[in-house]
């Protein structure tokens, strides 16, 4: 992607490739792991309870414990760890660190080692906080990005209705996500396709100019398209409730899942406490 | 009749698509709608189906008025919905479902079959349509010819008495344009109605037995499809073909052209 191209064009191309991307994760998703083999509603459920235990935690050996297990499951799921590495540890790393890195010479406590030059004091407690802040965000991170990557979205959504969340909602959510996505590739193309008409640098206000006549056209066709949406539904019956199928089936191998994750989960509560 | 407009006219703020148009389609018979880009043919079937209302004049289904007010009454509206099926020019606005499957299976949900027929037909329509290796897919992540299969599939799963197409062929390669042309003429063993709108006359014979010639919003003739292909003139008045010039052994040559798309 060339820097010529304005930020609302790469914006735009950007949240165009994480959508993609994470909407359609098919490939891993479809590869033969063992959470690809497992039920959605049991890995959202598993994967939710991890998430609340090592939130819950206050000791770092536990939630580095989760941690462990969350990349041996990467593992066995045939995640690999440099996507890991590099689509969620850099990242995470990046944006907790600034919030964590002040703790460790903010929080009061023992002194353990001063910098050399300014003097800062560098807490245990400091430390410890710094590193449970981190540990935390990098695990919840872990196992909730092992769920996008083995499970197609469709099944992340029923999922959700094991939560009892109202099969509107989880409709809607799901149509939502699929027109973003329709309406990102339409923006991305109008930005090609006038690319491909451009000749040298555009000015400030020529770009802006464009970007409002481009967001101007994407308003109206989003206009269209949604009421265009609405009559297809209308005339294959819709009449403002919706009915869906629910195909999960529940597995021996589901079953084992589930005593795990409530094992673990109950057992990182009890020890982190 | 299967269908009577009567002095319809439908505008769109200030633009009128459907211009005083008055027509009879009888049951059973297979109805080519032909005419330009903007001729009105989109809008006529999305008032065939129920979707847009007259400003003025009127529409009967079997001698049943289309009205809002007429739709509000749930077992009319799903009677209805279960003897007409509309599939839409784009497939993108039609496909809105997380998968092919759940996508086939959303119209006979909301007309409340029960789910273990709902699986049954569903996963029939697929093998017939040649497409269920694609069922746990995201139709979305599909080429245009799946699309349009998929979009069809999701009406005819319905197994509708009348069936309303929007362009089917448009955007489809010759194949599967083929494809589509021979499941339309073999579709309900000639007992169902089937009124498709096109520009593409290559197939009229095959899928039509009565055209109907909109210009802007106007009917200016009906005819069968064997008299409309023979009136040149007729054809490139309402811009269906137009004179083709091009070089054969280094001399110029010129004949009607066809609009394939």
């Amino acid at each position: 992607m060339s820097a010529r191209h304005g930020f609302i064009e790469r914006t735009v191309d950007g949240l165009y490739e994480a959508m993609e991307h994470a909407l359609h994760a098919e490939q891993s998703a479809g590869a033969t792991g063992l959470l690809q083999k497992l039920d959605a509603r049991v890995k959202v459920a598993g994967i939710l309870s991890l998430i609340v235990a090592e939130v819950l935690s206050h000791r770092l050996w536990v939630i580095v414990s989760i941690f462990a297990g969350a990349v041996a499951l990467a593992m066995l799921s045939h995640v690999s760890l440099a996507t890991l590495a590099s689509r969620v540890w850099i990242g995470a790393l990046a944006f907790t660190g600034p919030i964590a890195i002040p703790a460790i010479f903010l929080t009061p406590g023992a002194a353990i080692h001063r910098v050399p030059a300014i003097g800062w004091p560098v807490t245990m407690q400091g430390l410890t906080t710094a590193a449970l802040l981190l540990a935390r965000v990098e695990t919840a991170a872990t196992l909730t990005l092992l769920l996008v990557f083995t499970t197609p979205w469709n099944h992340v959504l029923k999922a959700l209705r094991v939560f009892r969340v109202p099969v509107v909602f989880v409709v809607i959510l799901g149509m939502t996500c699929r027109y973003i996505l329709l309406m990102l590739e339409t923006a991305h193309e109008m930005f090609e396709s006038r690319r491909s008409r451009t000749v040298g640098a555009l000015t400030g206000p020529e770009r802006r100019r464009m970007t409002v006549s481009t967001a101007g056209v994407l308003l109206s066709r989003t206009s269209q398209l949604s009421g265009d949406v609405y009559l297809a539904m209308q005339s294959r019956g819709f009449r403002g409730e919706v009915y869906v199928l629910d195909d999960f089936r529940m597995s021996r191998l589901d079953w084992s899942a589930v005593a795990a994750f409530v094992a673990l989960a109950g057992w990182a509560v009890w020890a982190g406490h | 009749m299967l269908f009577e407009l009567d002095r319809l006219t439908y505008q769109y703020e200030q633009l009128t698509a459907l211009d005083n148009l008055t027509l009879s389609i009888p049951e059973g018979s297979r109805i080519a709608l032909l005419g330009a880009n903007g001729s009105g043919k989109s809008t006529m079937l999305r008032i065939l189906d129920g979707l847009h209302f007259a400003n003025s004049g009127a529409v009967r289904f079997r001698g049943d008025e289309l009205t809002e007010d007429r739709f509000g009454d749930d077992e009319f509206a799903f009677s209805f919905r279960k003897q007409v099926g509309l599939v839409f020019q784009n497939p993108d606005i039609q496909l809105f479902n997380p998968t092919v499957f759940d996508e086939v299976a959303f119209g006979p949900l909301q007309l409340r079959w029960p789910k273990s027929e709902v699986r049954e037909r569903v996963g029939d329509i697929l093998d017939r349509l040649r497409i269920a290796h694609l069922r746990d897919r995201v139709p979305h992540r599909l080429s245009g010819g799946e699309k349009k299969r998929v979009a069809l599939a999701s009406v005819l799963v319905l197994d509708p008495a009348v069936l309303l197409l929007d362009e089917p062929t448009a955007s489809l390669d010759p194949r599967s344009q083929s494809q589509l042309i021979d499941l339309l003429v073999e579709w309900g063993g000639g007992a169902k109605s089937v009124i498709v709108a096109t520009h593409d006359l290559g197939d009229l014979e095959d899928i039509a037995d009565r055209c109907y010639l909109l210009d802007r919003g106007r009917l200016v003739a009906e005819r069968s499809p064997a008299d409309v292909l023979r009136d040149r003139e007729l054809l490139e008045r309402t811009n269906l073909v137009h004179a083709h010039r091009h070089r054969h052994a280094g001399e110029l040559h010129s004949h009607p052209h066809v609009h394939r798309d």
